[in-house]
């Protein structure tokens, strides 16, 4: 045990260095702030870079088996890369559909044959992954998946239409729900689940314009595109069951991804710096009654939240609701986001309203930017609503 | 939290000890402390059963953070925590808080030989409250107008001390007294309190037992002085314990509440129904659980780094949500039972009424986000 720890210090003081080498130096255009922010071939190749090296260090899918690109180590190791990335402000791993999503979910159930060609892929970023579950008329409702997928001699044959695709531009691959049975009773018993490839023809993606001006979704477009019959994840029916092991990934409620950071956290620091800069009343804001009481409230329910999962790993401390704090992670760390956005363009006085591209914009006008674009976070993935819904009727047990 | 913090020493930690004594707490509680049986003592003169005291006698749990050599087992104040906060869920009301807190203050300002007086028969079953706040209600607990006057060997005291719990079966009482210009604490014994000393307070929380005690006229040696300059750092350890048992209370309250909360949501049907069904009940009852979620984390970290220089920002933290989170909870534990819920009979009160009670002693959730500013804007 002592010697394990000792190697741990000594394994962290050696990722510190390397990351104080290696972080790249801000390029000469911003960048975006999340995975679901990638909008220019710019930004992405820069990610793409940096994702390369951080793995060509050994720094990512440490705890990843070694036959298939991993690391090997146990994940004490890559916990210790993750915090420091976090840590140092490096730019995220941008293939995070493949990396925390499609990876964890191939290791966890793939063949062999899967794991083969799709693992290293997924770490060194040759392979980029987005996701295909939403579509354009119902997005938290997954069980209501429209496009087909029909079985025709060794292929699928796949039509229908996929929204708020992420790196939809970028990606090789698709987790993809399809309905493979139009007929079942259960709308849930009739899809399935697959690895689909981007590149075949019928495939298309659209660019979708944010909130913000910028781009970072598609809309995938699927025109009678022809996928192998191989590329099916579980059996066929079984596509809701998958997809919700995916999401127990997805919502970081089972371990197994491969680390490394996946957005730029926002730090309640950075807004009391802010606060320190801004104008009250002639004083520094930092100053001012109210906006301390709100910069402690933030700084105190940061710290909550940073506690709930360390608690949430000592089981005598979640016995009643074992799955509260992980189910409740999306939820409470992105209206938390969204939130500490509006207290920092608050602070700005009239000057909050500058936004990207103004000169005289704060941080260059991350902030407004920053809360436009937290929304992707708080009605991705389920909204906070639907959030909200789950964990009262899972973990509250309270009826639909 | 440093990153250093997850290699070195965790930020929350829970021992095998903390483990079995939370066990026990939570079998303990729910048995002795039935709901039915809380309404019976919240008409009880003493607001307690003297049979379970004398059970927690027995358990050791008023010497849990005694050290071995005054007759405890020395756990430390950690170890308060899970017996606090399961005390709190169950509505279980002895003198446990205020003879733990008055212990407490011994055990840090104390000479030797006082601590050989007073600790071996705390730690045995005596009962001792702490006699600190006066008729301002401050929560700056060197704001003390109460005196002490020496003549020869004995302390001749004045003034009156409000919100002094379990007073009435007390058998000690650590009192703050200004004397000679400063902040002093002495120990007082129930025989040298005067006739008609003590007189019922009535507050909104009907499960303790609150006094005002006047201290005219009283004598005592004093050798039941606390040596002087601790005292100042008796307070303020005092206030971070208070604080901390009062968050952990809060916790189990507030964990208790959310239950209560459910189980209405789930069996009561209004227009064909379940009310829990829908999400303008549903979402703010997920709301409790976040609330009390963080709550936990902030409390059992601040018993984590009870030692450790985070201290105050941990404590603090933890009451300030406390605070906030625990009221929310039992106020719209109040509204969502509807007619029942504006009734006595409704549960809901109980917690509340506590929560509401809770929060005004040693400082609300605005209180302590004002003291935490400068320790993390500075």
């Amino acid at each position: 045990m002592q010697e394990n720890r000792a190697s741990l210090e000594a394994f962290k003081a050696e990722v510190v260095a390397w990351f104080e080498a290696n972080i790249p130096e801000q390029p000469g255009f911003l960048l975006p702030e999340s995975f679901m922010e990638v909008g220019t071939d710019q930004q992405f190749e820069f990610l793409r870079t940096w994702q390369r090296k951080v793995y060509e260090a050994g720094y990512l899918g440490m705890s990843w088996p070694e036959a298939y690109g991993g690391g090997g180590y146990p994940q004490a190791y890559q916990d210790i890369v993750t915090s420091e990335m976090a840590r140092q402000n490096a730019p995220f791993m941008m293939n995070t559909i493949g990396l925390n999503w499609a990876g964890p979910l191939i290791l966890h159930m793939g063949s062999e044959d899967a794991k083969n060609r799709y693992i290293k892929g997924i770490l060194n970023a040759d392979d980029i992954w987005c996701q295909g579950f939403s579509e354009p008329d119902h997005g938290s409702d997954l069980g209501k998946v429209q496009t087909k997928a029909v079985l025709d001699g060794n292929e699928y044959r796949v039509n229908g239409s996929k929204i708020w695709t992420s790196l939809g531009s970028y990606a090789k691959y698709m987790i993809l729900l399809a309905r493979t049975n139009p007929d079942t009773e259960s709308k849930y018993a009739g899809l399935s689940f697959f690895l689909s490839p981007m590149h075949v023809p019928g495939i298309e993606t659209r660019p979708i314009r944010k909130l913000t001006g910028e781009y970072g979704f598609t809309q995938t477009f699927f025109n009678d595109a022809r996928i192998p019959t191989s590329c099916i994840m579980g059996n066929e029916g079984e596509g809701w069951q998958v997809a919700m092991t995916t999401l127990m990934f997805e919502r970081g409620a089972a371990g197994g991804q491969a680390g490394g950071i996946s957005m730029i956290d926002l730090r309640v620091d950075d807004v009391v710096e802010l606060a320190r800069e801004a104008k009250r009343d002639g004083a520094p804001a930092i100053e001012d009654y109210y906006v301390r009481e709100q910069l402690v409230r933030f700084l105190i329910e940061e710290k909550a939240n940073q506690l709930s999962r360390v608690r949430a790993r000592i089981p005598a401390l979640v016995s009643e609701r074992p799955s509260a704090i992980a189910m409740s992670g999306k939820l409470r760390t992105s209206e938390f986001r969204r939130r500490l956005c509006q207290l920092a363009i608050g602070l700005q006085g009239a000057n909050g309203a500058r936004f990207i591209g103004d000169s005289q914009s704060a941080d260059a006008g991350k902030w407004p930017r920053s809360y436009l674009n937290a929304f992707s976070a708080t009605i991705g993935g389920g909204t906070s609503q639907i959030q909200a819904n789950i964990i009262g009727e899972r973990v509250l047990g309270l009826p639909k | 939290m440093s990153e250093d913090s997850n290699i070195k020493s965790a930020p929350i930690s829970f021992n095998d000890e903390q483990v079995m004594l939370l066990d026990t707490a939570m079998s303990f509680c729910r048995e002795k402390s039935s709901v039915a049986r809380v309404r019976d003592l919240l008409l009880s003169d003493s607001g307690y059963d003297a049979g379970i005291w004398q059970e927690i006698v027995a358990l050791g749990w008023t010497g849990i953070a005694i050290p071995e050599e005054f007759g405890g087992s020395e756990l430390g104040v950690n170890a308060l925590v899970p017996i606090a906060e399961t005390m709190g869920r169950f509505l279980l009301t002895t003198p446990f808080i205020s003879t733990t807190l008055a212990s407490q203050m011994i055990l840090q300002g104390a000479s030797e030989e006082q601590k050989t007086r007073w600790l071996p028969g705390i730690c045995e079953g005596l009962i001792a409250s702490i006699a600190i706040t006066e008729d301002e209600g401050s929560w700056d607990l060197e704001d003390i107008r109460c005196k002490a006057i020496a003549h020869e060997d004995v302390l001749h005291l004045s003034g009156s001390k409000t919100f002094v719990f379990d007073a009435r079966k007390a058998d000690i009482f650590v009192v703050s007294v200004m004397y000679e210009g400063m902040p002093a604490l002495v120990v007082l014994e129930k025989d040298q309190l005067n006739e008609n000393a003590l007189r019922r307070e009535v507050i909104i929380d009907e499960t303790r037992r609150s006094f005002r005690l006047t201290l005219d006229g009283v004598q005592v040696k004093t050798r039941n002085m606390l040596p002087a300059g601790n005292t100042i750092s008796t307070l303020a350890h005092l206030n971070m314990l208070a604080n901390l048992l009062l968050s952990a209370e809060l916790a189990g309250g507030t964990a208790a509440v959310l239950n209560v909360v459910i189980e209405y949501l789930t069996t009561r049907k209004q227009f064909d129904r379940l009310i829990g069904s829908y999400q303008s009940l549903k979402h703010p009852t997920v709301e409790i659980l976040l609330g009390l979620e963080s709550m936990r984390s902030l409390v059992y970290h601040a018993a984590t780094v009870w030692d450790e220089q985070q201290r105050e920002v941990a404590v603090r933290m933890a009451k300030a949500q406390a605070c906030e989170a625990a009221i929310f909870a039992g106020d719209r534990a109040v509204q969502f039972h509807g007619g029942f819920g504006f009734t006595y009979e409704c549960d809901a009160q109980l917690y509340l009424r506590r929560a509401l009670c809770s929060q005004l002693l040693f400082g609300d959730a605005a209180h302590h986000r004002k003291h935490l500013a400068p320790l993390l804007l500075s």
